[in-house]
């Protein structure tokens, strides 16, 4: 069995980031197993503008972003396996994958880092009642028919959930000629980046249905009507509020799971609410020599993200290679009162140069109020925010030397409003 | 001429078909989707039931009993899974107990195995019957298949040795001769000594085509199910069974032949016979009654939710005879539940019991074409993939990454003799966009390999239907 030093799962914009850091810190035998048949993931089908602003300073498509890290790759001469699926991970680092050029090869690795993205979330998972005929798509899959393939899918379309891909399939199949008829969205706020909001629908004139859902999907052999209605706090549709739209297609953008299949075979422990793996400020998990970044750690709303937290990991992965990170005691990183989780999950200060960035993300907006960081239950810090929304992911910077004198646990809480 | 036109390539229409192939006879069948398991049989509990449920003295219940002990058997032949599971009836209150023993003693009678668990002893063995069971009725020759997947062996078996099936033939007329019958479909004519009638919820209206007092209906029986996400550890092992009631079994915890979970189904009698959506407090009815008797049931790991029409006759029993008023015409109608666990002995029945007393059966001389079994590569070990893949790179090229799937093995569906057309069709032989992402990542890719092999356009690709297309145009350039 070969061995090799760093095996990346996933060719998208966190397995690039995180193999070129990698490289960049001295890995040089490096191996990304990327299942499509091109590097990019995900960005190659996402040819719009907007990606890159924080990294690049500049806005580029989703194919223009993915071709600066292929570049690097390319120029590292990084090796890659191109329609390489894994099929196996151990927690032993032992990873089974197939390609038509090998066929089904196991290797060792001395490291891995998961960078599998995410999935979609479907209109099953959801139960929404009515027919099941052609013209039901999760919102990523009618993007790839058409930017990737070259096909429409449809003429009238209904848009269920308000997530950025579904509001970029708004405006997309809006330029393509399509009718988009609106978009509900369960929640009573737009689970979309506000910038999505303004440049996808309202420049369109696509209405948006706050706290409405599909209950019905009429059409035998193909969609013909959707009927939306109104939901109370409870999410349960409220009676007379019906609204029916004659349409051939419903896309469903209701949500992405970070796909950890094979995280979890490797028995890598997932955090309930982000349904990522628990990681460390290595963004190691909890079995050594393993590391997550990107969608398949926590869904992220900005891809520079996404590349930033690659970059770490592929750092830490370099310096878990060459032994440079140190074990002892973690603090716990605790989700206070308005916080759905932090990441990352614990954090060892002995392996914090200067400073560590958290993660997190909101579970319902808020205006005017401060972020209340807590150190072993005492008031570390407040940090002043004009807003704060479930869609946006927000960061916030501990120092070491805040991290060095705690003991337990840091938590991190939305305070009193600030008017 | 034929001798024997079959009506509807369901379960019983598709071994009906295989039966009569180790004849000297000519056989077809007329079926009006793109596929062939396409209705019923795709949409039900998928469970071969012990017997101990149906009346005594029915044909339900001698047609169950003999189908259950014919499983093994047949899914050994056709090479398709079939697992002895188990099952439990479960009681969750002193009456129901008592209604429990009544089942048990019934059971015995029937020479069914069976026997009476205390709670502790049941839940020694499902950890997750719900809090409130307090006995439960061990069912142990009870079992699983995919229907649909014995219903296409059976059909490709056929095909094999000389059955003709022809999709897409709905059929409209039927006209009475003499010495046989025209039958006129959507695409063609086709002329039979006998016609054997599996046509599932429209049994009735085919019947109507050669009879002015058919004597029976069919209704349509619907069935609402949620389907779960595979399990790490199985949430429940057996098929578990809540004391039935006039509508039927009752919402059924069943696990499936594909380590899948069933929930469902509820039941009731609808009037259009193509009405299989699904409906809010239907499936809010199902999960309740579900957590009646299995506890933890995780409903975040749903899938996918389906609705099932069943045959539902008017007379209580199978209705399985050759018509009294139009000779050489056979009824196989109201193949309601236990349909699937009698399917293989209904098709022994109509050949032995009601079509050999008109035809003179003599088997055929040569030897029978072994069905080739479905390429599974998950399934297969090492070597033996490498070996394939060397003949056939596609088979390492993944398309589905829920189930794992090859472009091999899909390639290999389109083109036997009862090979996938739609999308559906393939889903229903390999499984792409049966798991969790709901072929958001493989259905493109399904979508290209039909239209390459098939020689289409991506535009021409179904789901399922003939209205059913997937793409309705080219992009802008």
């Amino acid at each position: 069995m070969r061995t090799i030093e760093l095996v990346i799962i996933g060719g998208g914009s966190a397995g690039l980031a995180s193999a070129i850091s990698a490289y960049e810190h001295g890995i040089k035998d490096i191996l990304i197993l990327e299942r499509d048949k091109e590097l990019g993931g995900i960005l190659q089908q996402c040819i719009h503008n907007g990606f890159g602003l924080h990294t690049f300073k500049e806005e580029l498509s989703g194919p223009a972003y993915a071709e600066r890290y292929i570049d690097k790759i390319n120029e590292y001469k990084i090796d890659v396996k191109l329609n390489a699926m894994v099929t196996h991970l151990r927690n032993d680092r032992t990873i089974e994958y197939v390609t038509p050029d090998e066929g089904y090869v196991t290797l060792q690795a001395k490291a891995v880092i998961l960078a599998m993205g995410c999935r979609e979330r479907t209109r099953g998972a959801i139960a929404i009642p009515g027919y099941r005929p052609a013209g039901i798509w999760s919102a990523g899959t009618a993007q790839r028919y058409l930017n990737m393939e070259g096909y429409m899918v449809g003429k009238r379309i209904f848009i269920l959930g308000s997530g950025d891909i579904g509001l970029i399939m708004a405006r997309r199949m809006t330029l393509e000629g399509a009718k988009v008829l609106g978009v509900a969205e369960i929640m009573p706020y737009s689970n979309g980046l506000p910038r999505n909001i303004k440049q996808c629908l309202e420049d369109f004139d696509i209405p948006l249905y706050l706290s409405h859902t599909i209950t019905r999907i009429e059409g035998k052999d193909r969609v013909n009507q959707v009927t939306i209605q109104k939901v109370d706090e409870r999410f349960q549709a409220i009676a007379n509020t019906e609204i029916v739209f004659d349409v051939d297609t419903v896309l469903f953008s209701v949500g992405l799971i970070p796909e950890n299949a094979l995280s979890e075979e490797a028995y890598v422990s997932l955090h309930q609410r982000t349904k990522g793996p628990i990681v460390d400020e290595t963004y190691q998990t909890d079995v050594p020599g393993i590391f997550a970044c990107g969608n398949v750690l926590h869904v992220h709303d900005l891809v520079d993200w996404v590349s930033l937290e690659g970059q770490k990991a592929g750092i830490s992965a370099a310096r878990y290679l060459n032994h440079e990170v140190t074990t002892g005691k973690s603090i716990a990183m605790i989700a206070g009162e308005g916080l759905g989780y932090i990441v990352p999950h614990r954090i060892n200060p002995n392996n914090v140069e200067k400073a560590i960035e958290c993660m997190f993300r909101v579970t319902k907006t808020a205006k005017f109020v401060e972020l209340v960081v807590k150190r072993d239950g005492q008031v570390l810090k407040r940090i002043k925010k004009r807003h704060l929304a479930p869609a946006e992911m927000e960061r916030i910077v501990l120092t070491k030397d805040e991290l060095m004198g705690c003991v337990e646990s840091i938590q991190i809480e939305i305070g009193e409003v600030t008017l | 001429m034929y001798d024997f036109l079959i009506i509807g390539a369901g379960i019983t229409g598709s071994l009906i078909a295989r039966d009569l192939s180790h004849y000297q006879c000519r056989v077809a069948v007329l079926e009006k989707d793109n596929d062939v398991a396409n209705e019923a049989t795709s949409a039900n509990s998928a469970i071969i039931h012990s017997g101990h449920d149906p009346h005594d003295g029915s044909l339900k219940l001698r047609l169950n009993l003999r189908g259950n002990a014919m499983y093994e058997g047949l899914c050994q032949e056709l090479k398709v899974d079939f697992e002895r599971n188990g099952a439990f009836v479960v009681a969750v209150n002193p009456g129901e107990s008592q209604t429990l023993v009544g089942i048990y003693h019934k059971a015995q009678e029937r020479g069914i195995p069976c026997s009476l668990l205390s709670r502790d002893e049941a839940i020694a063995k499902e950890p997750n019957l719900s809090d409130d069971v307090i006995q439960a009725l061990d069912l142990p020759t009870s079992g699983i298949v995919s229907p649909w997947e014995v219903c296409i062996a059976a059909m490709e078996d056929a095909i094999n040795n000389g059955v003709e099936l022809y999709l897409g033939n709905k059929v409209l007329k039927i006209e009475k001769k003499e010495e046989s019958f025209v039958v006129h479909t959507t695409k063609g004519t086709y002329e039979s000594k006998f016609v054997i009638n599996c046509a599932g919820v429209y049994s009735d209206q085919i019947y109507a085509m050669v009879s002015d007092r058919p004597g029976f209906f069919v209704k349509a029986r619907k069935g609402e199910y949620y389907v779960l996400d595979k399990f790490d550890e199985p949430l429940v092992t057996r098929t578990i069974y809540p004391l039935p009631s006039e509508k039927g079994k009752g919402v059924l915890v069943v696990p499936t032949i594909h380590h899948n979970v069933l929930l469902g189904p509820n039941s009731e009698i609808i009037e259009d016979k193509e009405a299989n959506d699904n409906t809010f407090n239907a499936l809010e009815s199902v999960k309740r009654d579900a957590m009646k008797t299995v506890k933890n049931i995780p409903m975040n790991k749903v899938i996918r939710t389906y609705a099932g029409l069943r045959s539902s006759g008017s007379t209580g029993d199978f209705i399985i005879e050759e018509a009294k008023d139009v000779p050489r015409f056979v009824n196989v109608a109201a193949i309601e539940s236990p349909g699937l666990a009698s399917a293989p002995a209904i098709a022994e029945y109509v050949q032995q019991e009601i079509l050999a007393k008109k035809f003179k059966f003599v088997v055929k001389d040569e030897p029978r074409i072994e069905r080739r079994p479905w390429i599974i590569i998950n399934r297969m070990g090492n070597e033996e993939k490498q070996e394939l893949v060397k003949q056939d790179p596609r088979f390492a090229q993944m398309v589905c990454r829920c189930e794992y799937i090859s472009e091999g093995e899909i390639v290999d569906i389109i083109h036997r003799n009862c090979g996938a057309r739609t999308v559906k069709a393939v889903k229903r032989r390999v499984r792409p966009g049966a798991g969790r992402c709901q072929g958001g990542f493989c259905e493109p890719r399904v979508v290209a390999i039909l239209a390459r092999e098939l020689n289409l356009s991506p535009m021409d690709i179904l789901l399922d239907g003939d209205d059913s297309k997937l793409l309705i145009a080219r992009t802008k350039e």
